[in-house]
């Protein structure tokens, strides 16, 4: 049976730690089963790939020992990218995994690269903090907190300077907030009016430092209105909400009203990497969190009816097909030959 | 041939470039209505509009960014820093992502874009605006550094930094924008990584660029009228270096100074020296020297500025030095 759903979503304009304490306004929103099906598929996509790689780090099958996981934080990526148009650009973060997957980056290759193979993204020399796919706009994963801001401000120039109808989107967290780089772009940004979208996935730990003691104002937006950005901030645990704010934002974004800034409040399941036991955070905070899981969320959103078509079980057993077939893969790759550390220095 | 000065050279070489390829444009602090702080792109905005020469806020670490992103996405930016010494702020920019972007992401991705800035002294500009940095882009694989010490070569490089597939630093220095010289009038390019001997000699080689050329041309006529006949080789782009040329003049005179405005320590004049002596041991007549500033940040006080950097005292010194080692 197919038929729209009416989902109600919520954009909050606060919220303290784990609280959520004022909503803005209910908005409500319609969606198709096809819709349902592919922002669930996605957010499984990210949270299965990013399982598998950790499981392959622990038996040291990786080329690198760098590796930070964004499980719990896949509703941000796949809001934000479902509403992508295919010349738009990204720039992503050293936890960037759930950004290249929900772009469309292909997790053969993904997984390849960071089993370092020669038929990896980056041949290799990039790995999970460097994973990027130009061909889909998609201008790379960077190691450098806030470093890539300034690239997704000079796409964001380009594209108005040579009139492409070219949004770029911006992922950094709460510790990129803190960085001075932002506030350079934001303003610039807004000065000249690009077509940019900031998203804030404010995960709620710098590392080990909690937003509470990092960030000086609770409300992501706020720091919009320094700069005269429209900005909303949204539940990132619902994809939805993610969704339809990350809309809202592009099309303004994309009709030359300048930049937007989204704040997506998330949570970070596991430690900063995997070295990290996350020894600085309260238990019953991390399993209060970990019950506004992302996938739960939008299954309790949609009815039953809406994801028949989408059975969840038969999702899992594709992706988990999807992911044997990526490590093999990687494991069949040829590693690059040791001259290839050589080589593209310079173009 | 005209007569043009640095400046001029450089302003004809962005105009040349501007009007033949429409992706180039500038940005930088004070570049469009004030003309650059030393008025090198005065009347570019008169001449492309505001579209193509952008007036930035001082914000230095988003107009290398911005030129970056620019660049990796089809664009052919020309970013100004105002002086050398702000390039501190934009650090992250130049090395972990412009220098770093074609090599990281597997050679997906580049970034065509050339960063002018000045550098040096001249000016009693104190310690914030008159050092000479070379040495930490020289230190960085993936980027290209260029050092002009003439019109001729201001106008030729830039144009080949423009065209040039990578992140160029190309570092113009403030005490000779007014200095004047021969350029073609006709079009043409100069090869970045190519040397070019100022003035052939056959006892003594000094190596140097920037205005430290004009220092050694100087120095080398008065020991002309000594009968000593000394060689100015000036290596022009910083990286790739053309040791080839160095050495082949190295290998002919026997005696070799490096001398650069930077300070001595960790300079570029140290890496001339090791490669050298890597290549040309026991072909040499004396120890290879180096004539650089002190050790000290520079003090405003014009006189003792003099004090800190190679003059004509130094490098004479130098010269007899070398020549009374081997006679």
């Amino acid at each position: 049976m197919r038929r729209t759903g009416v989902i109600t979503v919520t954009f909050y304009t606060m919220r303290k730690q784990t609280k959520l304490i004022s909503k803005e306004r209910d908005h409500i929103m319609t969606i198709e089963p096809t819709l349902a099906h592919q922002l669930y598929r996605e957010m499984l996509l990210i949270r299965r790939a990013e399982e598998r790689i950790l499981q392959e780090l622990m038996q040291g099958k990786l080329a690198s020992t760098m590796c930070h996981v964004s499980i719990g934080q896949e509703a941000v990526p796949v809001g934000v990218c479902s509403q992508m148009q295919p010349q738009d650009y990204l720039t992503s973060t050293h936890r960037g995994h759930g950004h290249f997957l929900a772009r469309g980056g292909d997790p053969k290759r993904m997984m390849a690269e960071l089993f370092g193979k020669e038929t990896g993204y980056c041949k290799g020399r990039g790995g999970s903090m460097h994973i990027t796919d130009a061909a889909i706009g998609h201008l790379g994963a960077n190691g450098i907190v806030g470093g890539h801001i300034g690239i997704a401000v000079g796409a964001a120039l380009w594209s108005q300077m040579s009139q492409r109808d070219a949004v770029t989107i911006c992922f950094f967290g709460d510790g990129g907030l803190t960085e001075g780089i932002f506030h350079e772009a934001a303003n610039l940004a807004a000065v000249w009016k690009l077509p940019l979208v900031f998203v804030c996935e404010n995960n709620q730990y710098a590392m080990s430092l909690p937003w509470n003691k990092s960030v000086a104002q609770p409300h992501i937006k706020t720091y919009a209105a320094s700069y005269g950005m429209k900005a909303l901030d949204v539940d990132g645990q619902d994809v939805l909400a993610v969704r339809e704010a990350a809309g809202e934002l592009m099309a303004h974004a994309r009709s030359g009203a300048g930049p937007a800034l989204l704040g997506a409040y998330t949570y970070r399941f596991l430690g900063h990497s995997r070295a990290d036991p996350s020894k600085y955070r309260d238990p019953e905070e991390e399993a209060r969190e970990r019950a506004r899981d992302p996938l739960l969320i939008l299954r309790q959103n949609v009815s039953t009816s809406l994801l028949s078509d989408a059975d969840p079980e038969a999702i899992n057993a594709e992706i988990e097909a999807l992911m044997d077939e990526s490590v093999a893969f990687a494991e069949a790759s040829p590693f690059a030959p040791m001259s290839a550390a050589l080589e593209d220095v310079y173009a | 041939m005209t007569l043009l000065a640095y400046r001029d050279a450089l302003r004809r070489a962005l105009y040349e470039e501007m009007k033949q390829d429409e992706r180039v444009f500038i940005l930088g602090e004070d570049v469009g209505a004030y003309g650059g702080a030393y008025k090198v792109t005065d009347g570019l905005l008169k001449e492309f509009g505001e579209r193509r020469v952008r007036d930035t806020p001082l914000s230095e670490a988003i107009i290398v960014g911005a030129a970056l992103g620019a660049a990796m996405v089809g664009g052919r930016p020309v970013a100004e820093l105002m002086y050398v010494d702000f390039a501190t702020l934009a650090m992250d920019q130049i090395v972990n992502q412009a220098a770093k972007i074609h090599y990281m992401f597997g050679g997906q991705l580049s970034v065509p874009m050339v960063l002018r800035t000045q550098q040096g002294t001249g000016r009693g500009a104190g310690a914030q605006h008159s050092q000479s940095l070379e040495s930490w882009f020289v230190h960085i694989p993936g980027l290209k550094v260029v050092a002009p010490s003439a019109p001729r070569d201001a106008y030729g490089l830039l144009k080949s930094s423009i065209r040039d597939g990578n992140p160029i630093i190309f570092l113009e220095h403030k005490g000779l924008y007014a200095v004047k010289g021969e350029v073609e009038d006709g079009e043409f390019t100069i090869p970045l990584g190519a040397a070019d001997i100022k003035r052939a000699g056959t006892d003594v080689t000094i190596i140097t660029y920037s205005r430290m050329v004009g220092l050694a041309l100087e120095v080398a006529e008065k020991y002309a009228q000594q009968g000593v006949e000394i060689e100015v080789v000036d290596v022009r782009t910083l990286k790739p270096l053309d040791f080839e040329t160095m050495a082949v003049s190295a290998g002919k005179t026997g005696r070799v100074i490096v001398l650069h405005e930077a300070v001595k320590t960790g300079g570029v004049g140290g890496e001339i020296s090791a490669e050298l002596n890597t290549r040309l041991f026991g072909c040499l007549k004396a120890p290879i020297l180096r004539v650089a500033a002190e050790d000290v940040p520079l003090p405003a006080n014009l006189e003792l500025e003099k004090a800190v950097i190679p003059g004509a005292e130094r490098l004479g010194a130098a010269i007899d030095d070398v020549i009374a080692f081997s006679t």
